[in-house]
């Protein structure tokens, strides 16, 4: 903030001597003087800071202001003449109004575009407020199929939505099952009862038994769930070849700890949008309860040395390397791309920008950028291993390395 | 007639504000303060003039904007239908909780409490059943314009939510001299009292939490047309029931204008938190927590007693000159 | 579904978790009955202890049962300093303000924990955080066997207290008949402190005995608050062995609930139970009649 004052200062005070020039020489020297200062563009990185989700919101806005740092280091917008970005931070408190309420405060403000808001419940309300500004909305996360398919031009989401996640989950897990000789053939489904894990139960339930297998149940469970013990309890009675959860950071570390306890050991713990499984606090603090749990998520192409370069400079913050942050990270590029394109900090442009965006310099698995009905084609998620304590990427093969480990091992 | 006077000027100089202020932000600011306003007046009827301090609110308030988003979707119900039917099923809720819980002659931290549960069990229902979309919550369709209370520019819901927060005013005034009313107060200073003078505490009481809960759900529905989604920790969780109970304490229990104060003092605070700490997550919210203790330790009667000697007009006209002499 | 096999750890599962609800209620109870006070912010005192917990342990390798004394002192004497310089000057004769009060605490408490330790959950590795005590039905982890006959035990010295010593008997005194007991010399803003600070102390063993099982993070204290109030009111607001009791009926519920409706709907029990109980016996199992 005080960096940019004095920016701001400045550009005023040669606004002044340019005045005075000016009616000296005529007013042929103004806009010359105006054009050295590139102004600053104005970004709003708006998630859930403080409330019941403030962890991964937390984490969101940090991957968004490395990615700021790194380009305003790097020159800023070079077709805008080194332009630096601008963040402004607003929080949405893990509430839908608010989040609604700040999209109002950063339209006042002069945003040119908005990136966040990590929750699906959130990105509904923040996309439509845009909308009436015709405010560019990247959607970090948000993967409920809804937040674009409601026919907004103004909302690009760069990362997978759910149906893709659970598509991709269930073809990856019949090649798995397939390649071991199918062992597995009985799947028992624990998820969180919100709209995320809800509306994940409900597919899986559509499309499991059509590849094959069998659920045997289903159990969704509260957040919090303050113990895990009857569920693991009903796993064990109905033994399961599969186990696939879908729920929370708290909740996947209580049910996995629980697990490991009872000595429950399905063929697989098989996440998908898994809340730790993917995480390396998870698989830093309970390596033994997170070995050989494999996840569909969002994930980084692991042989990228971009991506590489920022986990260990978000490792350096004392933070974790999570999907939240470097989907930000990859959100703020992609924006930065557009404003490259657009050479211009209009939000009519840059939405043009974004919607024939073909972005291909980022480090996820998705190929080039393609939005099409604000969705980006390309995106898809990977499934992940967690071996010899660190997480792998086992399928797509073009970006794995790590072979899968299935059966998983008896103890 | 000072109060009717104060409804009347409050509201008209309020009306012009989407043609007078540009900014959006303050516009969406003022939409919201007058939301919980209205909320605020909902809860202000029951707690403040009925003695009966309700923890669960949000079981009305969920009930509204479930009843109007499940009618949409479900059955093409136009919204403004919506609006009335959600504040006739809200209505019953209250009528129902309220039969059950007054028969059984709870009162109190009781009463309080079994609000509570009866939102945390509505709650939970609206979780596991498929009419009410589940955990999944209900996406009510994008249809800008008058006709499905989804008006095409801010100003639209500013009026609207004027309107419904004037009508709860005008409600209030009327209820102030009404016999109803009391009879209500006199329930809320002693129920035994009351009833030696020929009053029905119980029939007092309900009709109360009836019509408490009739607006309550009716700020609901507006708040499903303004937000377009519901969800049940949105609808039935313990924020909106905070929100609706903050707002009349922090500015007058049982005055008329006491929940349209709060409101903005509460809103206008939060706003100082974000203005002072908007980086710094949670700092904010510190704030606003130390601003609200600050504000019980020497406000003991809610901001309304704090102008009780200076608020009516006369004196404000006196507030005025003073300041023009200084 | 009616297996054995599953009924009886299942049952099992629902006492050693309803010993952690007593714990936390027993604070709360204590606190209402003395005060007639509903404490919104015994949530994040909660919250606020298992972080001190937590911090014994990674910063000085602490073991959270060791802890406990540490833990309990330091909670009882932020508990009487609360009672004493804040929320005894907030009420003003109304109760709407002590309410009003504990909920600006707890907002406090909450965000300020939010600020300076961020929002991540953070759990400990303790060497028995795997172990398990095989009961023949089922196997329970060592440290929610230990928080059983934790529970247990603070229930019997809460007890012990109140009945047997002087502060006890002002306590008790002072629950009854505020105005009685300010005439006979009772020192009431102290009474009042120390009562609010035992709750608290509560707070603090609880925090050792769930931490090696839980986790802790802001927003923690959300998960116990509601329950804890049900345990309470079950209980009798006030009484210790229904505190105890209360909290062994709710985790038996839940855990039956879970079992027979689902988790997510098994809930409902919990919240049923608390209804009916304040309609039908507002006074609680063991409550007195106010």
């Amino acid at each position: 903030m005080t960096a940019d004052k004095s920016v701001s200062h400045v550009s005023r005070r040669h606004f002044l001597a340019g005045t005075a020039v000016g009616a000296a020489a005529g007013i042929v020297g103004f806009p010359a003087i105006l054009k050295a200062q590139p102004k600053s563009i104005k970004v709003g990185i708006l998630h859930p800071v403080t409330g019941p989700i403030a962890p991964s919101g937390q984490q969101s806005r940090l991957g968004a202001k490395l990615a700021i740092d790194t380009i305003n280091a790097n020159g800023g917008i070079s077709s805008m003449g080194g332009a630096k970005l601008e963040p402004i931070y607003a929080d949405a408190q893990s509430k839908p109004d608010v989040g609604a309420a700040e999209v109002e405060k950063l339209n006042e403000a002069g945003v040119s575009a908005i990136i966040g808001p990590f929750a699906s419940g959130i990105a509904l309300a923040t996309t439509q407020a845009a909308a009436k500004h015709g405010i560019p909305h990247i959607v970090d996360v948000g993967v409920v199929d809804q937040v674009v398919t409601r026919g907004l031009t103004n909302t690009f989401r760069f990362g997978p939505g759910l149906s893709k996640i659970v598509d991709t989950a269930m073809e990856n897990l019949v090649t798995l099952n397939n390649q071991a000789g199918k062992p597995a053939k009985t799947v028992m489904i624990v998820h969180e009862e919100s709209a995320f894990g809800a509306g994940m139960a409900k597919t899986l339930n559509e499309k499991l038994p059509a590849l094959g297998f069998e659920v045997v149940e289903t159990i969704s469970h509260a957040n919090p769930t303050r113990d895990f013990n009857n569920i693991a309890l009903k796993i064990k009675g109905r033994n399961p070849d599969l186990l696939i959860p879908s729920n929370y950071y708290n909740e996947f570390v209580l049910l996995a700890r629980t697990l490991r306890q009872q000595k429950i050991r399905p063929k697989a713990i098989y996440a998908v949008l898994g809340g730790a499984a993917s995480q390396y606090r998870f698989v830093q603090e309970f390596p033994d309860a997170a070995e050989f749990v494999m996840d569909c998520n969002h994930w980084f192409d692991p042989r990228n040395p971009v991506a590489l370069e920022l986990k260990k400079k978000v490792e350096a913050e004392k933070a974790f390397f999570s999907y939240e942050v470097f989907l930000n990270y990859e959100c703020v590029r992609l924006l930065a791309d557009a404003l490259e394109r657009a050479a211009s900090a209009d939000r009519g442009a840059i939405t043009q920008a974004l919607a024939a965006s073909g972005w291909s310099n980022h480090f996820m698995p998705y190929g080039p950028t393609k939005f099409v009905n604000g969705q980006n084609v390309g995106a898809a998620p990977v499934n992940t291993q967690v071996l010899n304590k660190d997480i792998k990427v086992i399928f797509p093969t073009e970006f794995a390395n790590a072979k899968p480990v299935f059966p998983a091992p008896k103890a | 007639m000072r109060n009717l006077t104060a409804i009347i000027l409050f509201c008209l100089v309020l009306l012009p504000a989407p043609l007078l202020i540009q900014s959006d932000f303050w516009i969406t600011w003022l939409t919201l303060a007058l939301f919980y306003a209205y909320l605020g007046q909902a809860w202000n009827l029951l707690g403040g003039y009925g003695g009966q301090f309700s923890f669960g609110h949000a079981l009305f308030f969920g009930t509204g904007a479930y009843c109007t988003a499940i009618l949409q979707i479900h059955f093409g119900l136009n919204a403004w239908g919506g609006f009335v039917l959600a504040a006739i099923a809200a209505g019953l809720v209250g009528a129902g909780t309220g039969w059950l819980v007054f028969r059984y002659g709870l009162r109190g931290s009781y009463f309080a409490l079994v609000t509570l549960a009866f939102a945390e069990v509505f709650r939970i229902l609206a979780n596991s059943f498929e009419f009410t979309g589940a955990g999944v919550g209900l996406l009510v369709p994008l249809q800008p314009g008058f006709a499905q209370m989804q008006f095409e520019t801010k100003a639209g819901f500013f009026w609207l939510l004027l309107a419904l927060v004037g009508a709860c005013l005008l409600f209030t005034y009327w209820l102030q001299n009404a016999r109803f009313g009391a009879r209500l107060m006199a329930v809320r200073e002693n129920e035994d009292a009351a009833r030696a003078l020929g009053v029905d505490p119980f029939d007092t009481k309900l009709r109360a939490i009836t019509a408490s809960g009739a607006i309550a759900g009716s700020a609901g529905a507006v708040y499903v047309q303004l937000f377009l989604y519901i969800d049940p920790n949105i609808a039935y969780g313990p924020a909106m029931s905070v929100e609706a109970l903050l707002v009349p304490i922090i500015g007058g229990l049982g005055t008329i204008f006491g929940p349209v104060l709060g409101a903005f003092a509460l809103h206008a605070i939060a706003e100082i938190g974000r203005l002072a700490f908007g980086d710094a997550p949670g700092l904010n919210l510190v704030l606003y927590g130390i601003l609200l203790v600050l504000m019980v330790l020497f406000l003991p009667n809610g901001l309304f007693g704090l102008g009780k000697v200076s608020f009516g007009l006369g004196s404000l006209r006196r507030l005025f000159k003073g300041g023009a002499h200084a | 579904m009616l297996e054995l096999s599953i009924l009886l750890p299942a049952i099992l599962n629902g006492l050693t978790t309803g010993a952690i609800y007593a714990l936390i209620a027993l604070g709360l109870t204590l606190i209402y009955g003395v005060l007639h006070i509903i404490n919104f912010a015994h949530g994040s005192l909660l919250m606020l202890a298992l972080y001190g917990v937590f911090f014994l342990h990674s910063l000085f390798g602490i073991d959270p049962y060791l802890a406990l004394p540490i833990a309990a002192a330091a909670l009882f004497a932020v508990g009487y300093g609360l009672q004493r310089l804040i929320i005894g000057h907030a009420s003003h004769g109304k109760d709407e303000n002590i309410l009003l009060v504990t909920l600006g605490l707890s907002v406090i408490i909450e965000n300020l924990a939010l600020y300076l330790w961020r929002s991540d959950t953070r759990t400990i590795d303790t060497p028995y955080s795997f172990e398990v005590v095989d009961f023949g039905v089922a196997f329970i982890p060592v440290p929610k066997v230990i928080a059983f006959f934790g529970a247990l035990l603070v229930a019997a010295l809460l007890w012990l207290l109140m009945a047997r010593t002087d502060l006890g008997r002002a306590i008790r005194a002072l629950a009854k008949e505020r105005q009685g007991a300010k005439l006979v010399g009772i020192n009431v803003e102290h009474i009042f402190a120390m009562s609010f600070g035992i709750g608290c102390a509560c707070l603090g063993v609880a925090a050792c005995l769930l931490l090696p099982s839980f986790y802790v993070s802001p927003q923690v204290g959300h998960a116990f608050v509601l329950v804890a109030f049900t345990v309470v009111v079950l209980g009798g607001m006030g009484s210790f062995v229904g505190a105890l009791l209360g909290g062994l009926i709710i985790g038996v519920t839940e855990s039956l609930g879970g079992l027979f409706l689902g988790e997510s709907l098994g809930q409902l029990g919990i919240f049923l139970i608390f209804i009916i109980v304040l309609l039908f016996r507002p006074t609680g199992l063991l409550g007195q009649r106010a």
